[in-house]
């Protein structure tokens, strides 16, 4: 036994040698075997979008063994009854075939399609946690652009790629997109033209969607992965506020072997997750909605979820009086208002925040603490803002499901959604920041006071007083450890001379914005509060044998100095020290 | 017993409590629900007997001789193949107002649902009930359904048939618990807001196709559960729900050893 275990190590020795001696790997190895990384659920959120992309590159070569991108016409013989004899696509033609005749097609193809939407998921689940705990800020504002670059390739990979099955659905879709490129002023029936070789449908956007989504984009986000994942290494990952956790320090465990068992654990967890929904979910029934033909639309027609803001969008944006006729020149308010104007809106604000904060806050400092979303209540509120934008025209673009499943008009809930869509952004934006700011409090209020026991304690001179129980160094930490953001104060206008300064005007928009950031604030707790609250409890303190002493000082510093300065009526029955104070 | 009564302070005992309370709830339901009325065979019908099935029923709001008012439409001419399909789906009588009938359980049998037919045929000519052999599914080409479904009905009523929205609370209703008898009648008698598909739109041959192209859809989807058949909406609420559900789970499980 222990001789071929000398022998499997000495192979093993052997064969690290030869490696290092010829590439030096060792020292790379042994750096980034030791690279520590610090310990939260929601620091596997992106994780989970590269394992999905793991799984869409292994199920993805699978389908391109058996789909065949062409938009020749065949007639369909086969299995599934009610398309035989049907004149369809070779693309259609050849998914039905990998659905119902190749071994393992159907499952590889579902696993394929969820791994997209969990793909697409993760992704704006991990940037919500990036955003909300201000991970984005420098030196990781690159990293953050890099991230959104490949939300867009992401969204791209999921249209090209439910596109490709030349079904009804999909082909609706397509539709929209040309109908959205076309109402581009002036380019927009050019690139149409380009887009489809022609005219709509032409015989050329699936071969051509084809390349962009085996090749372009998955190339383009397997080079950003890499880049993301540099960055991460680069900069180090940040780590949430806690004792011992500084902007100079990484506290958490090493990559080997804790996150290498943790990370290549969990993405044996996603691909089964992924199988099980492969398996015992069915998704985007192709055989369903059949080959493609531009005359008809089904009812519930709807993109992917990720694409499902632009359809609601759409839904929304009133037709009439929108379509206006130039010159001869038609500019087609109606699609280019909530197709291109709306999501550009909403994505450049995404894209543009990290910026956007940086030079309202003129902090250049690094940061790797990550903020608690209460600490940071505007932009908390505008992530929330964005996200309910986001959510309001997700839900306008099911509007025919949420009619029919509750009983609904549908006049009714668009008209709704069109009032929400404009409101409820700043509604949520007001809400969130009031209950940052209301936490904060809460916070201030713990720290100087500590927590209700519920424990109520009577004097001897029959005064009541509940009993706080200080917070320990570890509570009060995560509570008083962030600094205090406040506006910035710009120079005067004018220097001692009375002369204008340069670059005023600039400034006093900068400031406008740092007031608009930090004007409504809640001061962390300084220490000289907190030994100002303690102190009370000093002044007060009870004699020995009363535990209580500190809380309850702690609990009511204030009221009780009204009473200690004053006379007391029968000090001998006082249990009270308050002699130094006088 | 004793096992059970010292956990029941554990912090997971209300869920528990609620799972059994939730599944002895359903479980009676499913023992007492009403089931709907089986069909006896159909008789020789007879109108005396659905004259008075309709005074009785009908007649409050179609008016004693079927003659309608405002609001509510005449039956004479209507055809046996209407009163067959609003009341064999139960949307008549109706229960309430509202933008259109729902189809409930029928509260009529066969028998009297016949004689109500038979009746109000004898008012006027109309489309009759089908033969069996002129809806049988097995007698059409479901491939030819399919593509006449796409044109002529899936912008109302889904690429298969499970129901679709239309304006101020209307709706195009699901045809999955639809018999093929049912098809063919709402087909040649448009009931509600669905047009009337008559033999110059669609041939009986092709009215058999569509049948034939509904019932494969029986078989259910090959994919495993269908999800309601509605299309990505589900697909995107379902991978919210189960795919980041269950991995945000497990990230949570996989990262509870916080240092």
């Amino acid at each position: 036994m222990s001789t071929s275990t000398t022998a499997a190590q000495r192979a093993a020795g052997g064969t690290a040698d030869y490696l290092d001696q010829r590439t030096g790997i060792s020292l790379a190895v042994k750096n980034f075997a030791r690279k520590i990384f610090p310990d939260h659920w929601s620091f596997l959120l992106g994780e989970i979008a590269l394992y999905s992309f793991v799984v869409l590159l292994i199920t993805g070569v699978f389908l391109t063994l058996f789909f065949v991108p062409s938009m020749g016409l065949v007639e369909y013989e086969g299995p599934f009854a009610p398309m035989n004899g049907v004149e369809m696509s070779e693309a259609f033609a050849s998914t039905l075939d990998l659905s119902f005749e190749v071994t393992g097609g159907l499952l590889m193809r579902q696993i394929h399609h969820w791994a997209a939407l969990l793909f697409m998921a993760s992704i704006v689940t991990h940037m919500m946690r990036v955003f909300f705990t201000g991970a984005f800020r420098k030196p990781r504002e690159v990293n953050w652009l890099v991230g959104f670059i490949l939300m867009i390739l992401g969204l791209a990979a999921g249209f090209t790629g439910y596109s490709l099955p030349d079904d009804v659905l999909s082909g609706n879709g397509l539709r929209i997109t040309d109908g959205v490129v076309k109402s581009i002023p002036i380019v927009g029936s050019y690139m149409s033209y380009f887009i489809f070789g022609g005219e709509f449908p032409g015989e050329h956007i699936i071969p051509r969607l084809f390349t962009v989504h085996i090749l372009l984009v998955p190339a383009l986000i397997l080079a950003l992965i890499g880049l993301h994942l540099f960055f991460v290494v680069l900069h180090k990952h940040t780590h949430f506020p806690g004792p011992g956790r500084t902007e100079r320090n990484v506290v958490g465990f090493p990559l080997f072997p804790v996150y290498v068992a943790k990370a290549g654990g969990f993405f044996f967890v996603v691909f089964g997750v992924l199988a099980l929904m492969g398996g015992t979910m069915t998704i985007n029934a192709v055989w369903n909605y059949g080959p493609y033909d531009p005359s008809p639309v089904s009812a519930g027609a709807q993109p992917d979820w990720y694409m499902l803001f632009l359809e609601g969008s759409l839904r929304l944006m009133p037709g009439q009086g929108t379509e206006w006729d130039l010159w001869g020149y038609t500019l087609s308010l109606n699609v280019l208002i909530p197709a291109v104007v709306i999501p550009g809106i909403l994505f450049t604000l995404l894209a543009a925040y990290p910026f956007i904060e940086a030079w309202a806050t003129g902090d250049k400092r690094e940061h790797h603490v990550l903020d608690r979303p209460r600490n940071a209540p505007v932009r908390t509120a505008t992530g929330v803002a964005i996200l309910t934008a986001f959510f309001i025209l997700i839900l306008a673009g099911s509007n025919d499901l949420i009619a029919t499943h509750f009983a609904l008009s549908i006049n009714d809930i668009t008209y709704v959604f069109r009032v929400l869509f404009l409101v409820t952004p700043f509604l949520a934006f007001w809400a969130t920041k009031r209950i940052c700011l209301g936490l904060q409090r809460k916070d201030r209020e713990l720290v100087l006071h500590g927590h209700e026991t519920g424990r109520v304690v009577r004097f001897a001179n029959g005064e009541y007083i509940e009993v706080h129980k200080p917070l320990d160094e570890y509570e009060r930490w995560i509570r008083v450890h962030h600094e205090p953001r406040r506006p910035l104060e710009i120079e005067p206008a004018e220097d001692e001379h009375g002369v204008r300064r340069k670059g005023y005007r600039m400034d006093a928009i900068r400031a406008r914005a740092s007031r608009f950031f930090y004007e409504d604030r809640v001061e962390p707790v300084t220490p000289a509060e907190l030994a100002a609250a303690h102190s009370h409890g000093e002044h007060d303190a009870l004699p020995a044998g009363e535990p209580e002493t500190q809380e309850i000082g702690a609990g009511s510093g204030g009221g009780r100095h009204a009473v200690t300065g004053a006379p007391l009526p029968d000090e001998g029955d006082t249990p009270r020290p308050s002699v130094q104070d006088h | 017993m004793k096992a059970i009564a010292a956990r029941r302070n554990h912090r997971f005992a209300p869920v528990v409590l609620l799972l059994l309370a939730l599944l002895v709830t359903g479980g009676v339901y499913a023992a007492l629900m009403p089931s709907p009325a089986v069909a006896a065979a159909a008789d020789q019908s007879d109108i005396e007997g659905g004259k008075a099935l309709f005074r009785a029923n009908c007649a409050t709001c179609h008016g004693p001789s079927a003659e309608g008012r405002e609001g509510v439409p005449s039956l004479v001419g209507v055809g046996a193949a209407s009163v067959d399909f609003q009341v064999s789906t139960g949307r008549m009588p109706m229960q309430q107002n509202g933008p259109q009938a729902a189809a409930k359980p029928p509260q009529f049998d066969e028998e009297q649902i016949s004689q109500l037919a038979a009746y109000v045929a004898s008012l006027g000519p109309g489309p009759a009930i089908p033969p069996q052999e002129q809806v049988d599914p097995a007698g059409g080409d479901a491939a030819n359904g399919m593509a006449l479904f796409r044109t002529n009905c899936a912008m109302c009523h889904g690429s298969i048939g499970k129901g679709g929205a239309l304006s101020e609370g209307k709706y195009a209703p699901s045809l999955a618990g639809s018999t093929p008898t049912q098809i063919y009648e709402a087909m040649v008698t448009g009931p509600q807001s669905m047009p009337v598909f008559n033999d110059a739109n669609l041939s009986p041959d092709e009215k058999q196709d569509i049948i034939a192209f509904l019932e494969e859809q029986k078989a259910g989807s090959p994919g495993g559960t269908d999800l309601g058949a509605i299309g990505p909406v589900a697909e995107g609420l379902w991978v919210w729900v189960v795919g980041i559900g269950l991995l945000i789970g497990c990230a949570v499980w996989i990262g509870a050893k916080s240092s």
